[in-house]
């Protein structure tokens, strides 16, 4: 029997002309998170979308917990659950009969699907909106109601596909504990994110995925090794006063600077100490940066760091990730 | 939890549910009827509109229409009924291009339900909001003065035949939502198959005063030919090839769009 819940070999997915998947390789051991980390139109989705079987590969093939997704979906389909990027859910319904249609349809016996649905009501925080139709629920509630009904059959393997997009921060750390127990309890979990954060705080492994391709593949700690703690990002109006802060704090403090336009960014594993470096630096030659801001690395970051490009081609540089657009690839 | 209580969970995963496909479909079945008892206006405002098509061709066009010896209401109920159901089906092209955009297909397909009960059940809820329309339209028939000259057990067979062609157009409209993947452009794609088999028909006027060229059609196909069934049935006259040809009609159409539709929907998402 294999260790490994799933196992992906070369696959291959295209629509039309576009290459969404251009032969990938994964391996997730059971009972840990792996994290699909890339922006909008990487692949994330796609990848999800075939190791749930809704989707038919081009090429390769992919395995969850030792069944082929194409010539077992029937078996996969028994073993996973799927919380997609939108709130797959029966406006219609009551929260209560939109789970209790996933346990049917999800093949549970009939005495257990009832106190499971109350169950995960009561841990998502829905019970006193329980029997009450999805269409008056808030975006945010919806949500939690796709989450809760990814969950109702106990599936061994999860597959989260944005889990975190749209919703408010307390529900998000909420939904990260739950993984958490998840995970605790046996289960394996693939999410797929766009948010380092996210993937550093919940993942023992993160592939990141670019134009279909994984560029890198390893623990959370080793990538932001790779990449520094902490960003400091000056902005200039004047491009001369960004050139001359550059040739000044290159080489002079502990950390990586790079220079975009009128942008300059200072990656390092020095934490705060870099910030009190750079502005004595500057400071010392009176040069007065016009905006400042220290911030962790984002995933634009680790595609800089990786690629030489960023996440988007046409974003500017940006506190947050990037969101709602779709082949937007570099 | 210990490796081996996953084991025993494993095992249990694969565990099938005596009458597993009866019970996949009676859940979307419910699903789809709970949409008609919490929207209500959706049932009301398709009830309203045969409901005046009833009150004007019976009052205002009914007697400019020379139907021979048999009044024109008993003429007309049975082409309302074939409209009404016509125009039932085609919620099932909205209902499932409405679950496509929302995302909930998706959800099914990563579900290890009996894949036809995503279809068969939407088509038998239809069926059943059809069933309670031909009822309601009945009962504005006879307030209006529609009469059964043969024996009121007509209606059984009658109405089976009627909700028969009913449920092969929901087949139909089944693979046009599936094709258009949008409520709307399925809405706007069902009128012009609509328009000829309602209207080309013998449900409100008599072929004969058709032209020529329009004459084959209007009198063989199937919508023509099921209210003609109803009418042999309700009013008199020959009774048998008239119910083959329905049957085989609807028969038709089902074996042709039904494996259409399941094929559809497997690729849809």
């Amino acid at each position: 029997m294999s260790d490994y819940a799933v196992r992906v070999e070369g696959l291959v997915k295209h629509y039309g002309q576009l290459v969404a998947l251009g032969g990938i390789d994964l391996e997730v051991p059971e009972g840990t998170v792996f994290g699909l980390l890339g922006p909008n139109g990487a692949g994330k989705t796609t990848a999800v979308r075939i190791l749930a079987t809704i989707l038919k590969p081009d090429g390769g093939r992919a395995e969850v917990l030792g069944h082929d997704v194409v010539r077992e979906a029937p078996a996969v389909r028994r073993r996973i659950g799927l919380a997609g990027q939108y709130a797959a859910v029966d406006a219609n319904l009551t929260g209560r009969e939109n789970l209790r249609m996933v346990g049917i349809l999800g093949q549970m016996p009939t005495p257990q699907i009832m106190p499971r649905a109350a169950e995960l009501l009561d841990k998502f925080e829905l019970s006193d909106a329980a029997d009450r139709p999805l269409r008056t629920y808030s975006g945010g509630m919806r949500r939690r109601l796709d989450i809760a009904a990814s969950l109702v059959t106990r599936p061994p393997v999860l597959f989260l596909d944005e889990p975190t997009t749209g919703l408010d921060l307390t529900s998000r750390n909420a939904l990260w504990e739950t993984i958490e127990q998840l995970v605790a309890d046996g289960t394996t979990v693939m999410l797929t994110t766009q948010y380092l954060e996210e993937a550093d705080r919940l993942a023992e492994r993160i592939a990141v995925v670019d134009g279909g391709l994984v560029i890198a593949n390893d623990t959370p700690t080793n990538l932001k090794s790779q990449l520094g703690s902490t960003v400091v990002e000056i902005r200039f109006e004047k491009h001369d006063g960004s050139e001359r802060a550059a040739s000044l704090l290159t080489g002079n403090v502990n950390g990586q600077v790079e220079r975009d336009d009128g942008t300059l960014r200072i990656t390092s594993n020095d934490g705060a100490r870099i910030l009190i470096d750079v502005l004595r630096a500057l400071d010392a030659n009176d040069i007065a940066p016009d905006t400042l801001a220290v911030r962790e690395p984002s995933l634009d970051d680790v595609f800089l760091a990786l690629t030489g490009h960023h996440a988007e081609a046409d974003e500017e540089a940006n506190d947050q990730p990037v969101k709602g657009r779709r082949g937007g690839k570099a | 939890m210990s490796t081996a209580q996953v084991a025993i969970e494993r095992d249990v995963i694969d565990r099938r549910i005596p009458m597993g496909r009866l019970r996949d479909t009676s859940a979307v079945i419910k699903r789809n009827l709970l949409q008609y008892i919490r929207v209500p206006q959706l049932l009301v405002f398709s009830t309203v509109q045969p409901i005046i098509f009833v009150l004007m061709f019976r009052f205002v066009f009914g007697g400019s229409i020379n139907t021979g010896p048999i009044p024109y209401v008993d003429y007309l109920m049975p082409g309302i009924f074939l409209q009404v159901v016509v125009f039932g089906s085609l919620a099932t092209a909205i209902g499932l291009a409405t679950d496509l955009k929302s995302g909930l297909m998706e959800r099914f397909h990563a579900l290890p339900m009996w894949t036809p009960a995503v279809l068969v059940g939407r088509t038998l809820a239809d069926l059943l909001r059809n069933f309670f329309v031909v009822i309601l339209m009945m009962v504005v028939g006879f307030l209006v003065g529609w009469r059964i000259h043969t024996t009121l057990l007509a209606l059984v067979p009658g109405v089976l035949i009627v909700l028969l062609f009913g449920y092969a157009m929901s087949w139909i409209f089944a693979t046009i939502g599936l094709a258009v993947k949008d409520p709307e452009t399925a809405q706007a794609a069902a009128f012009p198959i609509l328009a000829p088999l309602v209207f080309a028909s013998a449900s409100f006027v008599q072929v004969e005063n058709m032209p020529g060229w329009l004459q084959p059609w209007s009198r063989n196909q199937p919508v023509s030919v099921t209210a003609e069934t109803f009418r042999a049935l309700t009013i008199g006259g020959p009774t048998q090839l008239l119910v083959v040809k329905a049957i085989l009609w609807s028969a038709l159409i089902i074996a042709i769009f039904a494996p259409i539709a399941v094929r559809l929907y497997r690729k849809a998402v």
